[in-house]
């Protein structure tokens, strides 16, 4: 297994030739309840994620977006259809820790320290460790927190522990960070801050991530593509490139061709209601 | 004024350090001192009716009487709280021990939990007086039947807080455990208990007074020895004061467990609950 790509802790541009594919969704069905309640979620779901790749995924309230990430996280099981993440069922990838998850609240120990929070990771699952770590320590200063090693979590601002979140994620240095609504409790100028800075990580690091919004402007401003989802039953509406050059500034959200990516998405956003 | 301000807080090293002692001090005497004050009117007061109605001494004796029944009475008082605080002490490590294992069980198993929660319920739902008797009639007169009592009245509340503690995780925090690839006993250990413990304490500072009072009620059933006996004892010879004293010391040995509880507790439990500012 060719670790090496995902394992350093190096700036890699983006893929220039065609990369490999990361995740793999094939005419994926999720249903809950029983046969008399039954509830589709997700219905005939296919789409490649190439690895390196940032895809925001998008929807109305219900659509699934977050069912499809769980999904891959193998915390949701599948009816139908299939994943692969890099050629695994997703059981297999959890276990050899391909994937890192990030969820909307930053779900820290409060009784541990942010350090020993970032170290959890390495603490459990004994039998998933692979020994390939980051360095906590040069982690926390990646995501602007070096010298809070010693606080608690409740001494953090809602934006820095979800720094705390993100480094305890790339401490595995997973192939693919997802992130369900990572800053959808943050207030704006934190949480525009906190994009800028995922992009940053995500150039340093060559993750391939997967994120899930509900803000139009934050799926066109952190995606390579945006992959639209509509509800009742959660399917594909468009899997779209977003035709903005790398690295991207917060100044290019009011650019002419930024404001036509978001306007293109609310209206696709609408037909889906 | 401000040339006052200035010129002490320039004078710096030990005096201050003994001023902000002082400070503390003082701080913590105004802090309390509404409850200072009416434990000693409320003494006072009693003094007071005693004497100007001229109560006899074995229907309720004076303050005064009370203290002087401490310094005649010291042995027969130390020998006696000796065994209560053994009872109470035991009773409440095996009955909170007993409780926090189910709990532990509880959580894992939702069988057990339906098969074992309501038999908790009924045997809670015994008055602890008529248990009692049938312990000291399978157990006899020593030790182990006040224990046990103990350990019963601490048992059932640290039960319910427990597993309500250990159930206390977010859904979104087992995920990521779910997502790290970790055991159950790893989630146990690194989740479950630490957010269980405020719970727990908050249990443990109601069983720890409540430990006191089941062995001196089991004392009170059958017994020749502990606080309880001595009450029983003191009340059916018309030793009023003495009655009194005992009553002083059991309620001083409960608050004495409630304080240890709660410094163990201000020490464990340093962090605030996710999300709390």
């Amino acid at each position: 297994m060719a670790m090496s790509g995902a394992a350093k802790l190096m700036p890699s541009v983006p893929q220039a030739e065609p990369a490999a594919t990361a995740v793999s969704i094939q005419n994926l069905s999720v249903r809950f309840g029983d046969r008399n309640n039954e509830f589709t979620a997700l219905s005939d779901v296919s789409v490649d994620i190439p690895e390196g790749a940032f895809v925001t995924m998008l929807g109305p309230s219900g659509c699934g977006k977050s069912t499809l990430l769980r999904c891959v996280a193998d915390l949701v099981h599948i009816s139908d259809g299939s994943i692969s993440v890099f050629g695994r069922s997703p059981q297999e990838a959890r276990e050899s820790r391909d994937f890192a998850f990030v969820f909307q609240d930053a779900t820290l120990l409060p009784w541990r320290n942010v350090l020993d929070n970032v170290r959890l990771p390495l603490e459990v699952g004994k039998h998933a460790q692979n020994g390939n770590n980051a360095d906590p320590h040069e982690l926390l200063a990646m995501v602007g927190l070096k010298g809070r090693e010693n606080a608690l979590p409740h001494e953090l601002s809602g934006g820095m522990r979800q720094r705390v979140a993100i480094a305890r994620a790339l401490i595995t240095r997973p192939r693919i960070l997802l992130m369900d609504e990572p800053f959808g409790a943050l207030d704006e100028i934190t949480r525009d801050r906190l994009n800028e800075e995922l992009l940053r990580v995500w150039q340093e690091t060559g993750t391939t991530i997967l994120f899930v919004t509900h803000s139009i402007p934050e799926a066109a401003f952190l995606g390579q593509n945006v992959l639209m989802l509509q509800a009742h039953p959660g399917r594909v509406k468009e899997f779209m490139k977003v035709d903005l050059p790398f690295p991207r500034s917060l100044a290019v959200r009011d650019t002419v061709e930024f404001i036509g990516v978001t306007a293109h998405l609310r209206r696709l956003l609408e037909e889906c209601l | 004024m401000s040339h006052i301000v200035s010129s002490t807080t320039k004078s710096g090293g030990a005096p201050d350090r003994k001023i902000a002692f002082l400070d503390s001090t003082a701080g913590v005497l105004v802090k309390h001192m509404p409850a200072i004050g009416a434990a000693v009117g409320l003494v006072v007061l009693w003094q007071f009716v005693v004497w100007f109605f001229k109560i006899p001494t074995f229907m309720a004796p004076s303050p005064v009487d009370v203290a002087y029944a401490f310094h005649d009475n010291a042995k027969i008082l130390w020998t006696n709280v000796l065994p209560t605080i053994l009872e109470a002490f035991l009773g409440f490590v095996f009955g909170n021990l007993v409780a926090i294992l189910l709990a532990i069980w509880f959580v894992h198993s939702s069988t057990a939990e339906k098969a074992f929660y309501p038999i908790a319920v009924f045997i809670k739902a015994i008055p602890i007086i008529a248990l009692a008797p049938i312990l000291v009639l399978i157990f006899g007169n020593g030790l182990a039947p006040k224990i046990i009592i103990a350990g019963l009245i601490c048992f059932f509340p640290t039960l319910v807080n427990m597993v309500q503690g250990l159930k206390s995780a977010s859904p979104a925090m087992l995920d990521l455990m779910r997502v790290l690839s970790a055991s159950n006993t790893e989630i146990l250990w690194k989740v479950r208990l630490p957010s269980s413990m405020p719970f727990l304490f908050a249990a443990l500072k109601i069983a720890a007074t409540s430990s006191v009072m089941g062995a001196i009620v089991a004392e009170w059933i059958g017994s020749s020895f502990g606080l309880g006996a001595l009450i029983i004892e003191a009340t059916y010879n018309f030793r009023s004061p003495l009655l009194y004293a005992t009553v002083v010391i059991a309620a001083a040995l409960a608050v004495a467990l409630f304080f240890i509880v709660s410094v163990i507790e201000a020490r464990m439990i340093r962090w605030k609950p996710a999300g709390s500012h």
